[in-house]
C-alpha cells in the first residue's frame, strides 16, 4: 500500500508536467485544428532559458519560472506568426508538416548553437524529502504539483471568466461567425498560442528542476506523450488534457514500478488505443453526431 | 486491356530505358558508389511513400504508423537471411515480411480504421510504436542493439525492379474498380456507403496494401544497409515518409516520385554542411510548405495517355 501511494505521488508529479504540455496542444488544436508538433520544443526552450538565467543572471526560482513563461509565450507567438498564419486556409496536413519543420528547426538550431550535450540544470532549490506515513515526497515534487495546479486553475479562469477567454471559445466553435460579431481572430489565435506556450515554458523549468538534466532534443518524447495525453482526454477539451496528462503520468510510473519499464511506452499506447476504441473522441471529447 | 496496350508498352519501355541508363552511367563511372547509394535510398523511400500516399492520399486515412510495417519487413529479412543466406532465402524473406505485415495491418486496421482524422493518426502511431517496442525487447531480434552482418542481396537493380513492381501494383489498384471505391470512401463515407460500398473493407484494403509495400521497402533497407536497429523505425521515420508524401502532393504518385528524388538529392548535397544540415533542411521544408501549400505537384499526375490525346487534339485543331 505504501509503494502504491509512493507511485501515485511520483506519477502525479510526472503527470502534471504532461498535463501542462497537453494543455498547450489541446488549446491550439481546439482553435485552429493543428497538431502543433513544435510545442515540445518550446518546452525545451523554456528549460534552456531557465538554465541560462539561473546560471548567468542568478535569478531565483519564481523569476526564472515567470521569465521562462514569457519567453515561451513570445516564441509561440512568433512561430504562429511566421509559420502557421500563412497556412491557415491550406490543407491541415500541410500545416502539420510545417509544424514538424519548425520542430526540426528548433531542435537542430539549438543543437547547432549550444551543442547537443546534456547539461546539468542548476539546483536552485535544495531538495528536502518529507516522510508522511512511509511515503516519501520531496519539496520539488510538491512545488511541481502546486505550480501546475495553480497554472491550470489560472488557465481555467482565463478561459471561462475573461473576455479574451470567451473570444477564444467563440473562435474555436466557429471562426467565421466569431469574426462577424467583431472578434479579432488573428489576435485571439496569437493569444491562445501565447497561453499554451507559456505553460510549456513553465513545464520546461519544472522538469529541469525535477530531472536536473536538459538537452536540445528533450522536447521530442514528452511532446509526443503530451499529445497522446491530449488525445486521451479528448483533444480540444481543457479539463480533458489535464486528466489525460495525469493518467499517462501515473500509468507510466506504475508500469515502471512493476518491473516492465522496457514496455512502459507500449502500455501507454495500448491503453490509448483501447480508450479510443471505446470512446472515439477521448474521455472528455464531444462525440459529434454524423449528419448527412 | 487492349485499349491501354500502347500506353502500357510505353511505360515498359520507359522503365527498361531507365534501367539501362543507370546501368550505363554506372559502367561509365558517372555514378559512383556514393550516388548509387543515394539512388537506392531514394528508391526505398519511393516504395514507402507511394504506399503511404495510397493510404493518405487516395483512401483518405491519416496513418502515422508506416515505419512499424517497414520494421516488420526489415526484421523478417534479417532473421530469415541469417539462416538461409541465399537469393532464394532473400525473396522468401520478402514474402514472409509481406505476410506478417498484412497480418499486423489487419490486427491494427480492423479496430482502428473506424477512428477519424487525427485520432486515427495517433492510434496508428501508437500501434507502430508498440511493434517497435516489441522488437526492441525480443531476443530473436537482437534487442535494442539491432542486427548486423545481414547478407547483402539487395543491390540497386533489385531496388529498381521493386520500385517498378510496387508502383505498377499501386497505380493499377488506384485505377481499378477497387481504386474508385477507395476514392469514393475518401470523398464522402456516407455517400459511398449509400452507394453500396463496404467502407471498412476498402479502407482496410488500401491500408493492407500500403503496409505490405512498406514491408518490401523494409526488406530492401535491411538487406542493403546490412545493419538495422529498432530505433531506425521510430516515429521520426514515419514522419519522414509523411514529409515525402505531403511535399510531393497528397494524392499524386508522380509528386511522390519527385519529392523523394528532391529530398534524396537535397540530403546528399547537405551532407557537406555538417551540423547545419538539419537546420537548412528544416528551413527548406517550412519554406516549401508556406509557398506551395498543396505540395510540389498538388494532385497533378503525369499520364502518357493524356499526353497523347492532347497532341492528337492539337493536330486536329491545326488541320
Amino acid at each position: 500500500m505504501q509503494t502504491f501511494f509512493q507511485q501515485i505521488i511520483n506519477g502525479l508529479s510526472l503527470g502534471s508536467i504532461y498535463a501542462l504540455l497537453a494543455l498547450g496542444y489541446t488549446m491550439v488544436y481546439g482553435i485552429i485544428k493543428l497538431i502543433n508538433f513544435a510545442h515540445g520544443d518550446i518546452y525545451m526552450l523554456g528549460a534552456f532559458w531557465g538554465y541560462y538565467v539561473i546560471n548567468v543572471w542568478h535569478f531565483n526560482f519564481i523569476s526564472a519560472l515567470l521569465s521562462a513563461m514569457l519567453v515561451g509565450a513570445a516564441s509561440g507567438v512568433i512561430i504562429e506568426y511566421f509559420a502557421y498564419r500563412p497556412l491557415r486556409h491550406s490543407p491541415r496536413i500541410t500545416a502539420l508538416i510545417t509544424a514538424i519543420g519548425v520542430s526540426f528547426l528548433l531542435e537542430n538550431g539549438m543543437s547547432y548553437l549550444f551543442t547537443s550535450n546534456t547539461r546539468d540544470f542548476p539546483q536552485i532549490i535544495k531538495q528536502v524529502n518529507y516522510h508522511l506515513g512511509g511515503v516519501q515526497i520531496s519539496n520539488i515534487q510538491i512545488l511541481i504539483l502546486a505550480t501546475s495546479c495553480i497554472l491550470m486553475i489560472l488557465l481555467q479562469l482565463i478561459i471561462k471568466k475573461t473576455k479574451m477567454g470567451r473570444a477564444m471559445r467563440a473562435v474555436s466553435v466557429d471562426a467565421d461567425a466569431a469574426e462577424l460579431v467583431g472578434i479579432n481572430i488573428n489576435w485571439t489565435i496569437s493569444f491562445t498560442f501565447a497561453l499554451g506556450s507559456s505553460l510549456a515554458g513553465a513545464a520546461g523549468v519544472l522538469i529541469g528542476l525535477y530531472y536536473n538534466s536538459i538537452d536540445p532534443l528533450m522536447g521530442m518524447t514528452p511532446g509526443i506523450k503530451a499529445f497522446v495525453a491530449a488525445v486521451l482526454g479528448g483533444i480540444g477539451s481543457v479539463p480533458g488534457a489535464s486528466v489525460g496528462g495525469f493518467i499517462i503520468g501515473i500509468l507510466e510510473t506504475f508500469v515502471q514500478s512493476i518491473g516492465l519499464s522496457a514496455y512502459k511506452d507500449a502500455v501507454v499506447y495500448f491503453v490509448l488505443i483501447v480508450i479510443l476504441l471505446i470512446l472515439p473522441a477521448g474521455i472528455f471529447g464531444k462525440n459529434t453526431k454524423e449528419k448527412v | 486491356m487492349k485499349a491501354n496496350f500502347k500506353y502500357n508498352l510505353i511505360w515498359l519501355i520507359v522503365m527498361i530505358a531507365g534501367f539501362y541508363l543507370i546501368n550505363t552511367l554506372i559502367l561509365v563511372g558517372v555514378i559512383d558508389s556514393f550516388i548509387a547509394n543515394m539512388l537506392v535510398t531514394i528508391g526505398i523511400n519511393i516504395i514507402l511513400a507511394t504506399g503511404l500516399n495510397l493510404i493518405i492520399g487516395f483512401a483518405g486515412q491519416f496513418s502515422l504508423g508506416h515505419a512499424g510495417f517497414m520494421a516488420i519487413g526489415a526484421y523478417a529479412t534479417a532473421i530469415v537471411t541469417q539462416t538461409a543466406s541465399s537469393p532464394v532465402g532473400f525473396y522468401a524473406s520478402i514474402f514472409i515480411g509481406i505476410i506478417v505485415s498484412i497480418i499486423a495491418a489487419l490486427i491494427v486496421g480492423i479496430p482502428t480504421l473506424r477512428l477519424r482524422g487525427d485520432y486515427l493518426a495517433i492510434a496508428t502511431m501508437g500501434a507502430s510504436e508498440i511493434i517497435r517496442i516489441i522488437i526492441n525487447n525480443l531476443k530473436m531480434t537482437g534487442g535494442a542493439a539491432g542486427m548486423f552482418n545481414i547478407p547483402q542481396f539487395a543491390d540497386w537493380p533489385t531496388v529498381y525492379i521493386m520500385v517498378c513492381l510496387t508502383t505498377i501494383i499501386i497505380v493499377n489498384f488506384i485505377h481499378s474498380r477497387a481504386g474508385r471505391a477507395v476514392k469514393s470512401v475518401r470523398e464522402d463515407e456516407i455517400a459511398a456507403e449509400a452507394m453500396g460500398i463496404n467502407i471498412t473493407k476498402w479502407k482496410l484494403a488500401a491500408f493492407v496494401l500500403g503496409a505490405s509495400t512498406a514491408a518490401v521497402a523494409g526488406s530492401l533497407h535491411a538487406s542493403y544497409l546490412q545493419t538495422i536497429a529498432p530505433n531506425d523505425f521510430g516515429i521520426m521515420e514515419s514522419i519522414s515518409i509523411l514529409i515525402i508524401v505531403v511535399l510531393g502532393g497528397v494524392g499524386s504518385i508522380t509528386g511522390t516520385f519527385v519529392a523523394a528524388v528532391v529530398l534524396g538529392v537535397l540530403d546528399t548535397v547537405l551532407q557537406n554542411f555538417g551540423a547545419l544540415r538539419m537546420v537548412i533542411y528544416a528551413i527548406a521544408l517550412v519554406m516549401i510548405m508556406i509557398f506551395k501549400p498543396s505540395g510540389l505537384l498538388g494532385t497533378w499526375e503525369f499520364s502518357v495517355k493524356r499526353l497523347f490525346s492532347r497532341s492528337k487534339r492539337k493536330e486536329r485543331v491545326e488541320s
